[in-house]
Formats: C-alpha cells, structure tokens, sequence
C-alpha cells in the first residue's frame, strides 16, 4: 500500500504498486499511520510523497463505495483526517507527483506545502463534475486555499480541466516540474533535503503553516492556537 | 523616536535615528500619537501619508530586549500596540503609502503591509518575514493581514512558510511592492511621486477607511477592537 523510507533527515512517503493508488479504507489507514510515525521522529525535518507507476493516485476507490454498505460518504469521511494531517505535520512537506493526480488524489497532491511534478507524463485533475459528483466541503477549503489564481480555480472546479505539470506550473499550482518520474522524486527530496537544513523548530513551523491557512485549518478542524500561547512561547524563546 | 513633516498636502512620518526601529512601547505609542493627530484633524483633500525611516533598516520588528526585560504579564503590550497602530492606517482619511528605505523584518513587515502602497528601495535591503528562522510564532491578527494583503499561495508561503528574503524586485514581481527606487531619497521621492498620483483621486478621505474596512475585512475584524484605545 505505502512505504516510509529515511534518508537522512528526510522521509520518503511511497504509494507503492503498479496501480491507481485509489484511497479506500486500507490505503488511508496506512498513509495516516505512516505520518503518524513521521510526526513522532524527532530526527525526521521534512517529508516527500511520492508514486510509483502511472498514477499518483486517482481519487477516491469509487469500486469499494459501490459494493460497501457505507459508500462514498466514508470515504469522504475517512479522507479529512489524513489531509489534516498532512496540513499539521510538523515539517515542511513535497509532494513528488509522478503520475495522475485526481479528484482526492489531486487533494492529496496540493496539500503539500511545495508540489513538484512531472512535466512529460501526467496530469492533474477535478474530475468530480465529470462524473457527476459533489465536491465535500474541505476539498473546496483546501484548493481555495492552494489555488489562489481565480481564473485556475475555476478552470479546475467548474472546467474540470486536466491540467499538465508545465501548465500547472505557469498557472501557480505547482512549484517545479521535471522530466520524469525519478526525476521528480530526486529534486523533491533536494527540495526537502534544503528545507531540512533551514534547521527550523518543528512547532513553530507546524504554527505558522496553520497562520498561513487558517481557514482550511478550521474547516479540517485541526486544533487552533491561542494568542496567548503564541505570547508566552514568543517569551520563552528569548 | 519619529517626526511628522509636511511636503505640500503630503505627510511624511520618518521613524528617526540609526537604528533599528524596533517596536517597544515608546516608538508604538508615538506612532499612534502622531496618527491619532492626523485622525482627529482635518486635511486637504489630496493629502497622502508616506511613512519613511532613516538609516539601514525600516523596521527590524519588535524590541525584544524590551521584552526580556518586561514582567510577562506586560508582554502583550507591544503586540496590542501593533495591532492598535494597524487599525489607525486603516482609519486615516487619506492615501497611505510605505516607502520602505531599509530592511523590514517581522512585524516591521506587518507595518509595511498596513499601508495602501508600497515603494521599495531597490539597491538595498530585503523584505523577510524572519519569524520562522528565528523560531518564533505568529498571533492571529498577522496571519490574517498577510492572507488579505498577499492572496498569492505561493508568495505567502515562500514568505511566511520559507523566510525568504525577498529583495525589492522580487517583492514588486510577486505583487507586494508597487514600486521601486534607488537610495534612501529616491525611494522617497518615488513614493511623493505615488501619493501625488492616487492622492488625485479621493475627494473624500473618510470614504476610504469604510472601503478599506471592506476590503480587508477580516483585519479589521482582528485589530479593530484596539482602535481609538489608548495605552
């Protein structure tokens, strides 16, 4: 399902198979567990997630919803904690996208702080309105947060454009694109590696990431910090 | 600590000295005097407002020696004083424009944010949001004027999430900085030549502060309850 590999002072987060890498029950489970043990390393700086295959992944696993009982809605349900934890990992985080990245999967893309991407293969997608589907509320939180460009929002939501890397590039979606896949996880972890050296305390970038997006932080319902917290911390550090 | 001089219809507030232009309560509540002075006057109708500063830096943020010396329960003070200094540009009756002639760092940042227009010294100094690499959090009211006043996800991230050090070009590409200029009187002169341009424009000053209350109406909301306190 995924892998969690150290390479230093950097976590490698690998969605592993030769498949869709679609998020059914399983898929999150093991994605949360493996963040879990990056969010309790004290040794571990920075984060990539990376694919292997053709997809990065492709959303949701719709195939489970149909023959479960619970359906999409646990799905939906099941998905927001793991994008929280992603928006609370205390570490700076890249996402390798080496393949398709669709509907969830795209979610799970943009809610890295940095987003490399292959330029030669791939795209990004919200394929929800073409398959007759509604986006769950946090979803909307988090690429009105990501996708700041008015004219891409669009184009992403109510287009349900599939958008290559080098676009996505140009339009402010994603930070660099590369060549190839291994290309793209080598210059996402020297992206990480750098990110890593910057020695930051943990807390206080997990802090300022919530200061960034506090919205998206509420609606993902991520615990707030205090004014008054953040005062006696500014003393303590002096 | 700071002076207020008039060129034509155009207030020029100059934080003095050749240092750092730390916040501590003095500078902050001077600041808000001279504002408060402003408030409660009439103007011309093309008044403007630049706010400068002498020497290297702008503003290098709060005076933490200040707070190292200051009991804890006193430590809001400088944060409350910021937050009340904000809401008073954002009530002035007038254009106001920031011409940053040195470095800003941290809150000097959120001081530069608070103005309608910014004009950079270009051969000199860097716009950095240094909090991140110094290890130090944000309160609520700076998160939400960095959202309203720098919309782009990436910039703000680069800035807040990556302490970047952006130099006045980099600041004016990205959409922070309206303009750029050469030296300290340069930068100056630009920023007369900015508010001459908008000050044009605003027959009635008090028209402004309601628009600007939309605009960025969450900051408001955050440093709203400061204005008109005194402390």
């Amino acid at each position: 399902m995924c892998t969690l590999e150290k390479r230093g002072r950097v976590l490698i987060l690998t969605l592993t198979g030769s498949g869709e890498h679609r998020l059914g029950p399983d898929l999150i489970s093991s994605l949360r567990s493996a963040l879990a043990t990056a969010r309790s390393d004290p040794s571990a700086a920075a984060l990539v997630t990376a694919g292997e295959g053709r997809f990065f992944s492709n959303g949701l696993d719709l195939a489970w919803a149909k023959n479960s009982s619970e359906g999409l809605s646990t799905l939906v349900r099941l998905v927001k904690p793991l994008i929280a934890d992603l928006i609370s990992l205390p570490m700076p985080t890249v996402a390798a996208v080496t393949g398709h990245a669709a509907a969830a999967g795209m979610m799970i893309a943009v809610a890295h702080d940095y987003v490399y991407m292959r330029g030669d293969r791939g795209v990004l997608y919200m394929s929800e309105l073409d398959i007759g589907l509604p986006f769950p509320d946090y979803f909307m939180d988090l690429m009105q947060a990501k996708i700041t460009d008015p004219r891409t929002l669009r184009d992403v939501t109510l287009r349900a454009k599939k958008i290559t890397g080098t676009e996505a590039k140009e339009r402010g979606i994603v930070d660099k694109v590369c060549q190839s896949a291994s290309e793209v996880v080598a210059e996402a972890v020297k992206m990480a590696e750098e990110l890593a050296g910057r020695n930051w305390d943990k807390g206080v970038y997990a802090s300022i990431r919530m200061s960034v997006y506090p919205k998206l932080c509420k609606s993902l319902e991520i615990p707030e910090e205090s004014d008054e917290a953040v005062t006696k911390h500014f003393a303590s550090r002096l | 600590m700071c002076t207020l001089e008039k060129r034509g219809n155009i207030y020029l507030l100059t934080l003095t000295g050749s240092g750092e232009h730390r916040f501590n309560p003095s500078l902050l509540s001077s600041l808000r005097a001279t504002l408060s002075s402003l408030l409660s006057s009439s103007h011309a109708p093309n008044a403007a407002l630049i706010t400068c500063a002498e020497g290297k830096f702008f503003s290098n943020g709060f005076d933490q020696s200040w707070v190292r010396s200051a009991p804890p329960s006193q430590h809001r003070i400088i944060s409350d004083l910021l937050r009340g200094l904000i809401s008073d540009y954002l009530l002035l009756p007038m254009p106001t424009v920031c011409a940053i002639t040195g470095h800003a760092a941290a809150a000097g940042c959120a001081l530069v944010l608070a103005h309608d227009y910014v004009v950079m010294r270009e051969d000199r100094g860097f716009f950095y949001m240094s909090e991140l690499d110094v290890g130090l959090k944000f309160v609520k009211y700076f998160g939400v004027l960095f959202n309203e006043k720098i919309p782009d996800n990436q910039t703000r991230r680069d800035v807040l999430l990556r302490s970047a050090r952006l130099t006045a070009r980099e600041a004016m590409d990205r959409g922070i900085v309206d303009r750029v200029a050469q030296g300290i009187e340069g930068t100056i002169e630009e920023a007369v030549r900015l508010s001459e341009e908008v000050a044009v424009a605003v027959s009635d000053g008090s028209k402004l502060a309601e628009k600007r209350k939309l605009m960025f109406s969450e900051t408001w909301r955050h440093v709203s309850a400061a204005a008109g306190s005194k402390l």
